[in-house]
């Protein structure tokens, strides 16, 4: 059992834990991520590793509330425990010698970016970071981006918060303007990624994505979280999550992606069902 | 008195019309009088044969004499000197090619029903008998095994008999290895399997799940914890595909994903929340029993039509019998010397058929089987709606990757020297499907007991070595 010694609401639907895992902290790096199981009916699912704290033997993740077992696991508290936390899993982001930084992130996929571009930062790399969201209410960890950037972009698409328009809008003005950098880190959804990706492409700035599939174990036994890069089958989570986005093929991800959308949405009614008759047993 | 019948008792079975529709264990056991009258069938040979045949030696004429005294729990304690798992192998052994097929009564009519007289015994003893665990007195010394097996498991009972402090390092969630995740609850229900690992843990073995070593903690850290040796057992899980065209589409699985999804994460029972796509029409590749495991889920998970697809011929079938004969009395549909081209999607990326080619059998190769060769011009198409491939795995290769010192193979299998499991790095150990690739349990649980052997006697002569007297 692990215990969540902190939990911090960032916006209605995002939410940050600290969980003590000493195991874990040990040889925890920034790009890697842990499976967990909330409890034994739940499903293994992932997150990114968005700090290791080797002081209070911490690991800190960052999620988003989308569907069944991340609504479960946003209903634990401070000191209640997680059955199962394994990792860390996949391979560390690879930033050494990188002198200046574009660093993307889209939604949820901020809280990916968010300990890459800390790392980034803390070893004295130049980082600009651009991070994107629909609309001002579903924006989270901007300033703790803010913190740690050389340069700071929130955009949204409709402008209610930071400028309009699409983190890629921003991008190409960047590059257009002369900006170069070493590499592009862009991690949000796969059509963000796609493009992003497609964008530095014509300007010849290596881009890493984190490719995020559904996973079960974790430790390469199923063959469930494969993709294509450059013509060859990888496993995300062990030959990943972070792959050269030049290399991708992303329209077969997409597809992948929506491989249980249909049973995940029944799970997710059912489950807010569930929460709503407990809150009117209250 | 001698039962001279020709044939077998046979276990009573659930109805396969029944057995499809629920998750319950299709063999239902020997009752007393049965497993009496099939004791008495055994000759008790001098030279025993059937000996030869069990990869653990288990005296087999002498267990089956005490069924014929009456004397169960006697027969049980044979059993257990040879063997830690007597209720899984008495399942699972595949006994037709092993001891079975050495028995001398398969001169004339069939052999003594060894694994069923093996598992009656073994069930026989876990409801009745009432005797606490013999807890040794530890010695101190840590050993640190990582998986849990049947390779992990039976070492570590070997090295807690013998007093040492074990533990048991898992990176899933639940321990039991392929026992839990991989062979299905009506094959072996994992009740079966609980029981032997808390016998264990009753006996002062540690169980750490959720822990990857090579990932969590490295074996260099496991030393630095002040293990003092360590055993691999972990397996051979990373699953192969075909390279053909189509295997990205979705509704394409490979075994360990469908059964991982079923078993483990009990996607089959309503409370669970990890999916599983219901598919209809469902083509299984490959002819083992991770095949026919997955071929008979899909069945209980409500398909109308499922399809072994294998290269060779029904002789050449590397299942074991007796899971053959179940799954054609389900219904699955073998369809022998055929092989998978590619598999075609529909415009979502969903499966939609696939195109297979038949094969004829030609000189035999390597393996010394028939070598499987495409028949030009038969190209022919399945509509299905998923595709299970099960066409084997490799040792998973976080391990080897993150200890520099440790060799394996072209195929990624840990290299050991012959009867201790040493590998090429001090004081590790390793057995089981990691040094053999997919093979068996018994084989696994022989390897895990020679390996606990080996570090025995290496640990104790390095206590005894003195400084040489000057
Ligand atoms: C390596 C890795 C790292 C991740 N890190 C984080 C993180 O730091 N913070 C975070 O909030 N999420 C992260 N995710 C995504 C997270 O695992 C999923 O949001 C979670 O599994 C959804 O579970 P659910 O049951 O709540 O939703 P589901 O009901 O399973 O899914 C709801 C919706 O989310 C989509 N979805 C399902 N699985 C994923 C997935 N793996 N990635 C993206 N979308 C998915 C579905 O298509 C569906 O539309 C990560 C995923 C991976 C593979
Ligand atoms: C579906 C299926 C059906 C089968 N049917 C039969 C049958 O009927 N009869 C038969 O005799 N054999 C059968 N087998 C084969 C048999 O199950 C295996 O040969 C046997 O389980 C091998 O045992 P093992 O202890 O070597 O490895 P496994 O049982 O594979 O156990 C390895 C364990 O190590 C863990 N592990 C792996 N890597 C790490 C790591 N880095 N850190 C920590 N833990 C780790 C794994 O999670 C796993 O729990 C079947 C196999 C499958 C998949
Ligand atoms: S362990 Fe397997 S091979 Fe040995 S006697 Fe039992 S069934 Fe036969
Ligand atoms: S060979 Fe057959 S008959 Fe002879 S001892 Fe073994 S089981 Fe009995
Ligand atoms: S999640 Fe199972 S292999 Fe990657």
């Amino acid at each position: 059992m692990f215990k969540i010694v902190l939990k911090t609401i960032l916006t209605p639907s995002v939410s940050l834990m600290k969980i003590y895992a000493p195991n874990v902290v040990k040889h925890a790096k920034p790009g890697q991520f842990i499976v967990l199981r909330t409890d034994s009916d739940s499903e293994r699912i992932p997150f990114t590793i968005a700090e290791a704290n080797q002081d209070d033997q911490t690991i800190a993740i960052i999620f988003q509330v989308v569907g069944a077992s991340t609504l479960k696991l946003n209903q634990l508290k401070e000191n209640d425990y997680i059955l199962d936390f394994a990792g860390p899993l996949g391979k560390p982001s690879q930033i050494d010698g990188l002198k200046k930084v574009c660093v993307i992130g889209g939604g949820l996929g901020c809280a990916i970016a968010y300990p890459i571009a800390k790392a980034l930062h803390n070893q004295k790399t130049y980082v600009h970071s651009i991070i994107g969201f629909r609309k001002k209410e579903l924006v989270f960890l901007s300033s703790e981006f803010k913190d740690i950037s050389d340069c700071f972009d929130l955009v949204t698409d409709d402008g209610s918060a930071g400028k309009m328009g699409l983190v890629t809008t921003l991008l190409k003005a960047l590059l257009d303007q002369d900006n170069t950098f070493d590499e592009v880190f862009a991690i949000g959804p796969l059509v963000m990624m796609k493009a992003v990706s497609e964008l530095t492409k014509q300007y010849g700035i290596k881009t890493i994505v984190s490719m995020n599939p559904i996973m079960i174990d974790g430790t390469g036994m199923c063959g469930g979280c494969r993709i294509t890069v450059n013509n060859k089958m990888r496993f995300a989570c062990v030959d990943g999550p972070e792959f050269d986005g030049h290399q991708v093929d992303f329209d077969e991800a997409i597809l992948r992606n929506k491989m249980y959308e249909s049973a995940e949405r029944k799970a997710y009614d059912h489950a807010c069902h569930l929460l709503k008759e407990v809150q009117n047993d209250q | 008195m001698i039962n001279k019948s020709m044939i077998k008792n046979h276990m009573i079975t659930q109805k396969p019309e029944k057995r499809i529709h629920n998750y319950r264990e299709v063999s239902q056991g020997y009752t007393n009088e049965q497993a009496l009258d099939e004791a008495k069938r055994c000759l008790e040979c001098k030279n025993k044969p059937c000996v030869k045949g069990c990869p653990v030696r288990i005296d087999i004429p002498g267990f089956i004499h005490r069924i014929v005294e009456h004397d169960i729990e006697g027969a049980y304690q044979i059993i257990r000197a040879s063997s830690l798992l007597p209720a899984v192998c008495g399942r699972v052994c595949p006994q037709e090619t092993q001891c079975e097929e050495l028995c001398v009564r398969k001169l004339k009519g069939e052999s003594v029903a060894i694994g069923h007289l093996e598992r009656f015994v073994a069930d026989y003893h876990s409801q009745n008998n009432t005797d606490k665990p013999i807890i040794v007195p530890t010695n101190g010394i840590k050993i640190a095994i990582v998986g849990s097996g049947p390779a992990g498991l039976s070492c570590a009972n070997d090295l807690v008999k013998k007093g040492y402090q074990v533990d048991i390092y898992e990176a899933l969630h639940i321990p039991g290895g392929v026992l839990v995740y991989g062979i299905p609850e009506f094959r072996l229900p994992k009740a079966v399997v609980e029981r032997e690992i808390s016998a264990l843990i009753k006996q002062g073995v540690n169980i750490y799940t959720n822990v990857i070593i090579g990932k969590t903690l490295t074996i260099d850290d496991l030393f630095t914890m002040g293990y003092r040796a360590v055993f691999l057992g972990t397996g051979a899980g990373l699953p192969k595909f075909m390279g053909i065209p189509g295997e990205m589409l979705n509704g394409v699985y490979s075994a360990n994903e469908y059964l991982t999804r079923i078993n483990l994460m009990k996607a089959y029972d309503g409370v669970s929340k990890t999916p599983i796509q219901s598919a209809q029409r469902v083509a299984v590749i490959g002819g083992g029993n991770v095949a026919l495991d997955a071929a008979r889920w899909a069945k209980r998970l409500g398909a109308k039509t499922v399809s072994i697809i294998y290269r060779r011929s029904r002789t050449e079938l590397p299942a074991r019998y007796e899971e053959v004969v179940h799954a054609e009395e389900e219904g699955i549909i073998f369809r022998m010397q055929t092989n998978l081209q590619r598999i075609i999607g529909d415009d979502f990326g969903f499966v939609k058929k696939i195109q297979c080619v038949e094969m004829t059998l030609g000189e035999l190769d390597d393996s010394g089987r028939a070598r499987p060769i495409e028949k030009p011009g038969s190209e022919h198409f399945i509509d299905v709606d998923s595709v299970i491939m099960a066409i084997g795995t490799t040792p998973n290769p976080l391990i080897s990757q993150s200890t520099i010192d440790l060799k394996t193979n072209q195929k990624g299998c840990i290299i050991t020297t012959n009867n201790t499991g040493l590998t090429t790095k001090d004081m590790v150990y390793a057995g089981g499907d990691v040094v053999t690739g997919s093979a068996t349990v018994i084989l696994a649980m022989g390897a895990g007991r020679e390996a606990a052997q080996a570090i025995d006697e290496k640990v104790t002569s390095d206590i005894f070595k003195k400084p040489p007297n000057i």
